[in-house]
């Protein structure tokens, strides 16, 4: 039996108090491509990092191909054969492709050589593993597939045995996803060892040899895929049974709520983000928003809840609300009943450094509940911040702690609370689940699909397909700025959605 | 105006225009490297306060341009310990830097010279002299080309040619080696860089010290051969400017000296014509000299197109948790 690619032995490391990785161990057979699953925080990203030398473990050891080898910093990665896919790509937006590529691994001190040199290399690996990119094309001027192509080919022309790939398909279009599958396929008929890092069970399933669970920074299983099934997997993740399926029942679509008629959107430089869309919404139904990021989703959502400027019409419940001016502001548009989750929770819907009770009394700091005379009642907010937090099980239930100190799926429980349970007509919700654990997932869409229950009128807009089908009762295609199609949720599949994401228009929706 | 006019402005145009290029490619390898330098003024000031003093003292201006050199690494140093090993804020580092040069070299020089915060006027030997270039006397007499040889590419000090030869080589270094590679790169995104097993740390050194050993030239140049001698505030915004030209330049080293010979000829314009008449109004001498600061205000104030700075700029770099 040939000695594993990697065996990892006993690694512990902590940051501050949290402890990120508890003494895991694991071996990784070459030739094979080794999934690692856990839900967010669960120590897998750390893990490879350690990996990777990008953080020092406090205890622990590395072996590769069957020697002890002591990992300082990446450099001394690359030199063991290790190549990593970081999440967010570590490229260098304005340089080429080929500079990105040489980056790190010069020949000499001296640049044109060395980019001379890597040209035909390149030329050799796309070949040979048909990873076509335009040596010459900048990365700002590439799509993502694209950019992920890059990072690959740059472990390879650093002699790479051993490729991680953390989360890879999270910004990739389904037929994206599908090629890189192939791509790590042919790597693994190569004889290249595969690290693959999820938290979608299905790519687990279906690329995998072998999978390792783990929660809570501990390593709780590693089994053969073709021994397992996703719900065994997710149950090791999350530590009891959870229901993938969102569980509800058809939706019932009444009036009107979102009229939405031919709605443009420039962005500050002068580009056309929203290109004339259509749209409505009823009440007691989830309108999803499907597309690739930056398509013009994240400005929709932005008009619609006040933060934005934009032309055409909009009404609610059939009267028009402004678009541009004073009457277009997040105020306004909450006063008018539109509950808004943005999408970048830490960014728009929190303020990181501010208590739970102050990020609950945003939007609605105007609230007589919440003021007596001049001054704020902050007793009184803070009792409904408790409240809120206890009915939405947000872990700690401690409305003094800063939001910063949250996980990101109680952060995202604070943000829902605030705005689900001030009941409104319309509930704008953006990336719902993103960087969110499963536990917190379930939670989340069932508290939306209760509010569509209610009768109230949801628009969603999800990068996730799998989310958006499971969810949405109805959805909508965006692309560069248009949509694409409408389909009933329960009448489409990801195949269409995606032909629909990359801008094949199918029938006339 | 007459063409030997025109000559002896573009002449002093390239005087003016030496400490505002070399202070300008300083700023442009630290902010390249993503280390913002707000210091450059004081870094010159102090450069140009430790070069007068030593050369007034041992009469040697080699010394002094050494001992400039010197005292301007210092403060680039504090600046890199500040910034990059402490993570600290590269603006406040600046200012603080800024601070610490306009006072000290007022109190030092009134300490040990006693001449009201000057440092004592030099004399041949204490100061960089022009250099003839190659019979630059015999062609003077040719037509246009002969006072353009003789004139204005002619007779400069050293550290003018060493400023202007610096423009190329930063080109090269920048864009020709595998140094410039990493250096752009860690401006832009030093996590890029960080996992090709390239260090931060020491490239942002590196670069933060050329920038000082750049205003370190540039400080002496201005208390050695433009001036004789250091006073008070000497640099008189020059640092500023610099940046201003840097911005206005996008942080590209030819577009570099195109701005600074633009502020160079204003600061000519300013001195040699002090009162001009227009239409029968005399525009007054301050405001001809403060023709340099409004066009820094101009083009700080966006109107040349927008300008996009490293990406990774003022932001030290800490490996994500």
């Amino acid at each position: 039996m040939t000695a594993p690619a990697i065996e990892l032995k006993g690694i512990s490391k902590a940051f501050g108090p949290v402890q990120a990785n508890k003494d895991i161990s694991i071996s990784v057979a070459p030739g094979t491509i080794h999934g690692i699953i856990g839900e967010n925080g669960a120590g897998k990203s750390t893990l490879m990092s350690i990996l990777y030398g990008f953080y020092k473990a406090d205890k622990g050891q590395v072996w590769i191909k069957g020697q002890r080898t002591a990992i300082p910093d990446s450099q001394a990665a690359i030199a063991a054969g290790i190549g990593m896919v970081f999440q967010h790509f570590k490229l260098v937006e304005n340089f080429t492709v080929l500079e990105n590529i040489v980056l790190g691994a010069e020949d000499s001190g001296m640049l044109m050589p060395s980019l001379r040199r890597a040209r035909k290399e390149l030329k050799a690996l796309e070949e040979e593993y048909e990873l076509f990119v335009d040596p010459d094309a900048r990365i700002d001027e590439i799509g993502v597939g694209m950019q992920q192509r890059v990072e690959i080919l740059k472990a390879l022309y650093r002699k790479a045995e051993i490729l991680i790939l953390d989360e890879p398909t999270g910004v990739l279009t389904p037929s994206e996803a599908d090629q890189l599958f192939r791509i790590l396929d042919r790597l693994r008929a190569e004889g290249k060892t595969i690290i693959l890092i999820t938290h979608k069970l299905r790519e687990i399933m279906e690329y995998t040899d072998t999978v390792s669970v783990m929660r809570r920074g501990e390593m709780t299983a590693t089994v053969k895929t073709a021994e397992t099934s996703p719900e065994h997997l997710a149950e090791l993740m999350v530590g009891r049974k959870v229901l993938l399926r969102v569980d509800k029942v058809p939706a019932r679509p009444g009036a009107p709520i979102l009229e939405i008629e031919n709605l443009r959107v420039v962005d500050e430089v002068g580009v056309e983000r929203v290109k004339g869309i259509d749209l409505t919404v009823r009440a007691g139904e989830i309108v999803g928003i499907a597309g690739v990021a930056g398509n013009g989703q994240s400005e929709l959502l932005e008009v619609l809840g006040g933060m934005r400027a934009g032309s055409g019409s909009i009404k609610l419940h059939g009267t028009s609300l402004p678009l541009e001016g004073s009457g277009a502001d997040a105020s306004a548009r909450r006063l008018a009943h539109i509950g808004h989750v943005p999408e970048d929770r830490q960014r728009e819907g929190l303020i990181m450094d501010f208590h739970a009770w102050e990020n609950v009394a945003f939007g609605y700091h105007r609230d007589p509940a919440y003021n007596s005379g001049l001054l704020m009642d902050n007793a009184a907010l803070r009792a409904d911040t408790a409240a809120k937090m206890e009915k939405f099980d947000v872990r700690p239930p401690d409305p003094w702690l800063a939001a910063k100190s949250f996980s990101g799926g109680n952060q995202q429980k604070i943000v829902v609370a605030r705005e689900i349970e001030r009941n409104p007509e319309l509930l704008l919700i953006g990336q719902p689940t993103r960087g969110v654990d499963i536990g917190a997932i379930e939670f989340i869409h069932k508290q939306i699909v209760a509010l569509r229950d209610q009768g109230k009128a949801i628009l969603l807009v999800s990068v996730e397909l799998e989310e958006i089908l499971s969810l949405a009762d109805r959805v909508a295609v965006m692309f560069d700025g248009m949509i694409m199609g409408e389909r009933p949720a329960d009448q489409t599949d990801e195949k269409e959605l995606g032909l629909l994401m990359a801008g094949v228009a199918g029938e006339a929706a | 105006m007459d063409f030997l006019t025109i000559i002896q402005l573009l002449d002093s145009t390239v005087r003016l225009a030496t400490p505002l290029l070399l202070a300008c490619l300083a700023g442009l390898f630290s902010e390249r490297a993503g280390i913002f330098d707000i210091g450059l003024e004081g870094k010159m000031l102090m450069a140009a306060f430790f070069s007068a003093t030593v050369a007034a003292v041992t009469g040697n201006v080699w010394l002094g341009l050494l001992a400039g050199i010197g005292s301007s690494l210092v403060l680039a140093g504090l600046h890199g310990v500040a910034s990059i090993t402490f993570r600290g804020n590269q603006l406040i580092s600046g200012v603080a830097i800024n601070f610490l040069a306009a006072g000290m070299t007022v109190l030092i020089a009134q300490d040990w010279f006693q001449q009201g915060g000057r440092t004592p006027s030099l004399f041949s030997g204490g100061r960089f002299t022009p250099i003839d270039l190659p019979s630059a006397e015999n062609v003077s007499g040719v037509p246009v080309l002969g006072p353009i040889y003789s004139e204005l590419l002619s007779g400069h000090s050293i550290l003018v040619y060493i400023a202007f030869l610096a423009v190329p080589a930063t080109w090269w270094v920048l864009f020709r080696t595998r140094f410039g590679l990493r250096l752009r790169a860690v401006g832009e995104n030093p996590a890029a860089v960080d996992t090709a097993g390239v260090s931060v740390v020491g490239l942002r050194y590196a670069a933060v010290m050329i920038c000082g050993l750049l205003c370190g030239i540039a400080g002496a140049y201005l208390a050695t051969a433009l001036q004789a001698g250091f006073v008070k505030d000497m640099t008189a915004g020059r640092g500023f400017i610099a940046l201003a030209a840097l911005i206005f330049a996008k942080w590209r080293p030819w577009h570099a000296m195109g701005a600074c010979l633009l502020f160079g000829l204003l600061q000519a314009v300013a001195l040699r014509f002090q009162n001009i008449e227009l239409g029968g109004i005399t525009i007054p001498v301050q405001a001809m000299d403060a023709l340099p600061y409004v066009l820094t205000v101009v083009i700080l104030a966006g109107f040349v197109g927008r300008a996009i700075p490293p990406r990774a700029g003022g932001e030290p770099y800490v490996k994500e948790r």
